[in-house]
């Protein structure tokens, strides 16, 4: 039974991955993630997203509280915050987040105020979609863990 | 120090590699790609006579490439690292760096800053640097390229960028052993042994039972679309350096 488990999740797992591939949520650079995930280093893929998560809310919350200045808007600074988070978005492979973050780069280069706005509106969206759907992901790959250590008990140390 | 991940003590055989990324995210994955690509272990295998009379262990060391990584924050902690900022604060001197491998965009000094200030001083400047940005801006390549960077790899960085950096590591060699009348290297590098031929002996372990006693993180092989081939690339796999081939005249001296 708990051999049965372990594959439907690894399925429940696989299916996940599709569909944010094919929504274009997530792209390849996902995979080398796994890929740098194994028996010395278990739990590499769900500490960077965390670290990720960390970054990105910060990030958006410098946005935000920029983007509410009444008076001054320092475009410059949103162009760094911004440049930041398309960096690490672009390293955990989140491909829709990154294109919505260079869509507000490019209202903060002509100086848009009010595409600025819906930009980070739409960034913010974006942001909360990804953190659960990659959250779905961890959950998953801590069943499995757990599935795993269950059926094979001698072989945890 | 502060700003500044260790994850291992450094041993004077280990290559030293100095990654330089404001992000944290970067730098986790920096240094687990670089962990990943070079694979270190000791496999022991137990084979048994048929009547269990005999066994032996039989002990194989594979792959030699062992990258210690020292993970900054920032261009000015990576000086400080190094032992070129002003205050001549407390460098590492048994920590010789083999390569240095920064982000360009950094608030404070980008990387291209950082890149000039290593190349221009003396004792630093045969150190290899490749940048990292995510943007593909060819004019910034150029200028880096001009200032002596080895590389310039577009963000995000796979295991394949990666493992292309290998390759610096033996052009060092080399020059190494050409200039060693000069007495200008460190002995250490003779020590260092092959690569690629044995790290594709470690890409297929051994198929009977085998533990691996010490951490090793060999490349996976799990099937998907961006794995590369675990064969070495060649030296002009890199498309920098094709440019600069075919642009002859490098001068790094």
């Amino acid at each position: 039974m708990l051999g049965l488990g372990g594959d439907r999740l690894w399925a429940d797992m696989n299916r996940l991955l599709a569909f944010l591939f094919h929504q274009g949520v997530l792209d390849e650079q996902f995979l080398q993630l796994q890929q740098l995930q194994d028996h010395s280093s278990p739990n590499f893929v769900s500490d960077v997203l965390s670290i990720y998560f960390h970054e990105s809310e910060r990030l958006l919350s410098n946005l935000r509280s920029l983007l509410m200045d009444r008076e001054f808007w320092d475009y410059k600074k949103m162009g760094i915050h911004l440049n930041q988070l398309m960096g690490s978005s672009s390293s955990i492979g989140a491909k829709r987040l990154r294109n919505v973050c260079l869509a507000f780069r490019a209202s903060v280069d002509h100086n848009n105020r009010p595409g600025c706005l819906r930009a980070l509106e739409m960034l913010e969206h974006e942001y909360c979609y990804l953190k659960n759907k990659l959250h779905e992901y961890i959950q998953i790959e801590q069943q499995r863990a757990l599935a795993a250590g269950v059926r094979y008990p001698a072989q945890n140390n | 120090m502060e700003g500044c991940d260790h994850l291992s003590p450094v041993d004077t055989e280990d290559v030293h590699v100095l990654a330089v990324d404001d992000s944290l995210v970067d730098r986790k994955v920096i240094e687990r790609l670089l962990r990943i690509s070079a694979c270190k272990g000791v496999c022991a295998l137990s084979f048994q006579g048929q009547n269990g009379h005999f066994s032996f262990l039989c002990f194989f060391f594979f792959n030699f490439w062992i990258f210690a990584v020292t993970a900054v924050d920032s261009g000015m902690r990576a000086l400080q690292f190094l032992g070129l900022d002003e205050e001549k604060s407390d460098a590492f001197d048994g920590l010789k760096v083999d390569l240095i491998i920064t982000d360009y965009c950094m608030p404070g000094m980008t990387g291209y800053e950082l890149l000039k200030k290593i190349k221009e001083s003396s004792a630093l400047r045969e150190i290899p640097v490749v940048i990292m940005s995510s943007e593909n801006v060819l004019p910034r390549i150029y200028r880096c390229l001009e200032e002596g960077a080895e590389d310039f790899i577009v963000k995000p960085v796979k295991l394949s960028d990666v493992k292309r950096l290998r390759d610096y590591m033996t052009t060092r060699e080399v020059k190494a052993g050409i200039s060693e009348e000069r007495g200008g290297e460190n002995t250490r590098m003779n020590k260092r042994k092959l690569r690629d031929t044995t790290s594709d002996l470690a890409s297929s372990p051994p198929s009977v039972s085998s533990s691996l006693l010490s951490s090793s993180s060999s490349p996976s092989d799990s099937p998907s679309p961006s794995s590369s081939p675990s064969s070495s690339p060649s030296l002009l796999d890199s498309p920098i350096r094709r440019l600069r081939m075919t642009n002859t005249a490098t001068t790094t001296d």
